[in-house]
């Protein structure tokens, strides 16, 4: 999803994809600025310097590495820690990643269907684990508080980016 | 670098997920970040609590004002793409992250003795917690000491036990209020370790709380 769109932006700028782009992720974007306490007017703008970050950094974007939507929302997420919580947000090294096309293509195609699987299983939540995610994500619960929260489903993904991990450091090695 | 199969001790959930929320203060960002440099199942871990933010993300959607599209291209069609990250620096003690506090490798860190073999060097402090680098002699002691908040140490070279167990590189150990320990350095070598805090330390023993409030440890 939206893969094609990165790369029609990242190989040609093209502008109707980047239209497309926008009309998906810039409201959600807002949404999740209004959500984590931002008047709409600085959400909207915050919003659109996401977007404009989004075009800066098309080439950057690897859909074996992320997902369209994992990648936006740490794009948001660390104009969110800049703007409302002031402070930075250290970045670990970047993975030497391993490219090998066919290994790329299957590891992108494995990442979509487990963030799907991911956001199916969000919404299957009971109720109030629900709304402590959604709090956490929202910056609504401190580190102390969300120290006290465990239990989260998480466990399918992190097997399949293991993999691709675990290829990784088959590659360095 | 540590081989990434020898970190026995590693970051907690909740850890990842305050890191991934933008909730971590960033002193401890900063360990954080350095421990996902140098482990691979951490790093798992901490993408899936991306791939989560990516989810939720997909949940919610607010209207924007008309125009906002065309004001985003007017913006950004004469610009090209952003320069390409930085090249792989050559390997340290130090992770990038960390490299970037200091403002270079180990060899640029200005350490500040402390007594007794232990050096420090503060990395960054704001006023939610604070981020140091500890240098202990091979076979000297940090002072005995208990923690009024949570204390994250993440060794970077050497090792160090404490009695709760031994930390060799890549390793993390975290501390809280129950939790009094004396980490006395393995004599192979000087013990490199970044720790961070978010209260100040109390310690035991009369002198080394002299130290604390002159060294601000
Ligand atoms: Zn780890
Ligand atoms: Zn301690």
């Amino acid at each position: 999803m939206w893969a094609d769109e990165m790369r029609a932006l990242s190989e040609r700028r093209d502008e109707s994809a980047f239209a497309a782009l926008f009309a998906h992720f810039a409201p959600r974007v807002k949404a999740y600025l209004m959500r984590s306490g931002s008047a709409p007017d600085l959400a909207e703008e915050v919003a659109q310097d996401v977007m404009a970050t989004l075009w800066r950094k098309a080439h950057l974007f690897d859909p074996a590495k992320a997902s369209v939507n994992t990648w936006v929302y740490t794009i948001a997420r660390n104009r969110r820690i800049d703007i409302l919580r002031k402070r930075a947000r250290p970045e670990p090294d970047d993975l030497p990643w391993g490219h090998e096309a066919e290994a790329d293509q299957a590891d992108a195609l494995a990442l979509q269907q487990e963030s799907e699987r991911l956001a199916a299983a969000l919404t299957r939540l009971p109720e109030k684990q629900r709304v402590l995610v959604e709090r956490a994500y929202y910056g609504d619960l401190s580190h102390r508080e969300i120290a006290d929260e465990t239990g989260l489903p998480l466990g399918t993904i992190k097997s399949r980016i293991r993999l691709g991990l675990e290829r990784l450091r088959h590659h360095m090695s | 670098m540590p081989d990434p199969a020898r970190i026995n001790h590693h970051l907690t959930e909740s850890l990842l997920l305050a890191y991934a929320t933008g909730e971590l203060p960033e002193a401890f960002s900063i360990a954080v970040a350095a421990h996902l440099s140098l482990c691979d199942e951490c790093r798992a871990r901490s993408m899936t609590f991306d791939v989560l933010g990516g989810a939720l993300l997909e949940t919610h959607a607010e209207v924007l004002s008309d125009g906002a599209l065309a004001a985003t291209l007017a913006r950004v069609r004469s610009e090209g793409p952003a320069p390409t990250p930085r090249t792989p620096v050559p390997a340290d003690v130090l992770p990038a992250p960390v490299r970037g506090y200091v403002g270079g490798g180990l060899d640029a860190v200005r350490w500040r003795p402390l007594g007794g073999g232990v050096k420090q060097a503060i990395l960054y402090r704001d006023e939610h917690a604070t981020a140091r680098l500890l240098s202990i002699a091979a076979g000297a002691a940090v002072p005995d000491h208990g923690h009024a908040g949570t204390e994250i140490t993440l060794v970077l070279a050497g090792a160090f036990s404490d009695g709760i167990g031994r930390f060799g590189p890549g390793d993390v150990e975290l501390a809280d209020e129950d939790v009094d320990h004396q980490p006395v350095a393995d004599p192979g070598g000087d013990c490199i370790c970044l720790a961070a805090t978010d209260a100040r330390l109390r310690f035991h023993s009369f002198v080394p709380r002299l130290a604390g409030q002159i060294f601000g440890i």
